[in-house]
């Protein structure tokens, strides 16, 4: 019985996100007529857990079972885990502030509460995913997550486009986690357990057969790949990204991404690295060359993602595209297997949260005026509506990755773990496809500033709440860029993934 | 007397599963996919009882398989009311035809 309550002692921003969830469907039954309330609430469930969140120093397994490796347990809480939990709390806390300024969702009024419970289900789902260290677990948090989003990718129902996202979202979305499942049956067969200390276990003697296992993890990394959106699972972002709601959209890309890259490192780190020695390097355990398969991956994802936003008119397919290209230069930290390029991934995605957010922002503004996210809107923007478009062009700047933004900090560590771990070559084909992505980047820019103002230019004046919004998001972009030390030192204390060393 | 083993039931699946990715692929109704991802998962499902049955793993193969079920029908709920919205917008479920959002 002690276990159990220390268990509840840990997993409680969980728990005050459950809470929170039946809270915000039961105002939404009994205040039906009017529902001003109901995003307040969310906003204050997702403050309440971010704050257990931060202040849980704690550390340890939830539900152990003891077995015959001491204690080990189906759920880690640890820095890394934390780390990756308050980046979805904060982006969490900006969608829902996105979505009081949407027209999109302020055309759905009457249906608020559905996608609010919504949001929470996926970031319950989220938090499970990040911290879960057995396959069952894994796998059904992953469902829980994507079951809600498949429904907001549709939710607003105002177009056409809503419901085909949705539907492809589900197709592609069951269909990788189906065959993740069947590799995780293959798993079971062959270890006899489904939690990952266990199988490392059994995998450093070698008896597994070693055909079964590739072909296992293959099949896992489809349901992995999917939610990071790399190469070849990636053909639902650009449809669903351009389909969906904007500030579903916006959440996809950033939130869901990340869950999918920490349940990434946690599985490869704690299933296949033997022990990682003084330097931080991790030894993988030689039944399975994860290291050949990442680095295609990743240099494909990066690669297709770029050249394919070079055509692109409309600004959330380019952006989806740029947010594949992204997922490609964050797997290559995963592929230098050691804490150095953990360390690169954790400030990456940082920043990348606040340039991805500030970008769709932007594009979320210009479209409540025009409905339309075409390239040609934004036409001579430069001249009319100097504060968008400058803080645009910052973003676009920074998820470049060029001085003095945030976007280059981030590049910057990656590209030192990479030539720490002397692969010089995959580092130059990441630095051309960073020159590459300038041009679409660039592109935007020379809509807004080198096309003459006419009759037919759009004026948008962004009301105080949403100055304040773009502010909070420029000025940390720009701030990062220079003085960006305390995001070192708090991703260097966050670099600690449960393990049985 | 015939002895059923292991290597049946891993047939079976591996049958059931080629049989789903098979419909997945060649199937351009909705539903037809839907039921192809349901097969998957069966296959799924048959593994883990199998290996925990004959590899004696103890009871957690069953207990897997009966989560998966249910996520199987809270799955299937959520994907047939987005077909039928799509049914409501395009008057049909074909997913060859629905691709608007292609340039």
């Amino acid at each position: 019985m002690a276990n159990l309550y220390q268990s509840l002692e840990l997993i409680r921003p969980e728990i005050v996100l459950s809470i929170a969830l039946v809270v915000l469907v039961i105002f939404d039954l009994i205040f039906h007529l009017d529902k001003k309330i109901v995003p307040y609430i969310a906003l204050a469930g997702i403050i309440l857990t971010g704050i257990f969140v931060l202040f849980n120093p704690q550390s340890g397994f939830a539900f152990q079972q003891s077995n015959l490796m001491g204690k080990i347990g189906i759920f880690a809480v640890d820095t890394f885990g934390n780390y990756f939990k308050i980046i979805i709390v904060i982006s969490s806390l900006l969608i829902i502030l996105y979505s009081f300024s949407s027209d999109e969702i302020n055309k759905i009024q009457d249906r608020i509460g559905e996608y609010y419970a919504l949001i929470y289900g996926m970031i319950l789902g989220m938090f499970f995913i990040i911290s879960a260290t057995d396959l069952i677990l894994i796998y059904l948090s992953l469902e829980l997550m994507s079951l809600s989003s498949y429904v907001l990718a549709g939710f607003t129902k105002l177009r056409d486009r809503n419901s085909e996202a949705a539907l492809k979202y589900l197709i592609y979305g069951s269909v990788s986690s189906g065959l993740m499942l069947y590799g995780i049956s293959l798993i079971y067969g062959l270890t006899g357990s489904t939690n990952l200390y266990i199988i490392n276990m059994i995998l450093q003697t070698p008896n597994a057969n070693q055909f079964t296992l590739a072909l296992a993890n293959v099949l896992i990394f489809a349901g992995i790949g999917y939610k990071i959106s790399s190469v070849p699972f990636h053909f639902w972002t650009p449809d669903v990204y351009e389909g969906a709601p904007i500030t579903i959209t916006t959440y996809l890309s950033v939130a869901s991404k990340a869950a999918g890259f920490a349940l990434l490192i946690r599985f490869i780190k704690t299933t296949f690295v033997g022990f990682s020695d003084s330097l931080g390097n991790w030894q993988l355990i030689s039944s399975f060359d994860w290291k050949s398969l990442l680095i295609a991956i990743s240099i494909l994802t990066m690669t297709l993602g770029n050249f394919t936003a070079l055509w692109q008119n409309n600004l959330k397919r380019l952006l989806a595209f740029s947010s594949i290209a992204h997922a490609g230069y964050l797997l290559l930290g995963i592929v230098v297997f050691s804490n150095g390029g953990l360390l690169a991934i954790l400030i990456y995605f940082f920043v990348y949260l606040l340039m991805n957010y500030g970008a769709f922002l932007i594009v979320m503004l210009i479209s409540n005026k025009t409905g339309s996210e075409n390239i040609d809107d934004y036409d001579g923007l430069g001249y009319t509506s100097p504060l968008l478009a400058v803080s645009l062009v910052i973003f676009l700047v920074s998820l470049a990755g060029l001085p003095p933004t945030a976007g280059f900090i981030g590049k910057l560590y990656l590209f030192i773990a990479l030539v720490d771990a002397k692969m010089i070559a995959v580092a130059i084909i990441a630095l051309l496809n960073t020159v590459v992505s300038l041009y679409y980047y660039v592109r935007i820019v020379k809509h807004m500033y080198l096309n003459k103002p006419t009759e037919k230019t759009l004026t948008v004046k962004p009301n105080l709440f949403n100055t304040l919004l773009v502010l909070v998001l420029v000025i940390p972009v720009l701030v990062f860029g220079i003085y960006f030390q305390p995001l070192v030192d708090w991703a260097k204390n966050s670099l600690t993934i449960l393990g049985l060393m | 007397m015939f002895q059923v083993t292991l290597q049946h039931f891993l047939v079976l699946s591996a049958i059931l599963f080629s049989l789903g990715v098979y419909g997945i692929v060649t199937r351009k109704n909705a539903v037809m996919v839907l039921m192809g991802i349901e097969l998957i998962l069966n296959a799924a499902n048959i593994n883990f009882v199998a290996f925990a049955k004959f590899g004696n793993f103890g009871f957690g193969g069953q207990m897997y398989a009966l989560f998966v079920i249910v996520l199987a029908a809270a799955e299937a709920a959520i994907a047939l009311a987005i077909v039928l919205n799509i049914y409501k917008t395009f008057t049909n479920v074909n997913i060859d035809e629905i691709d608007n959002l292609k340039e």
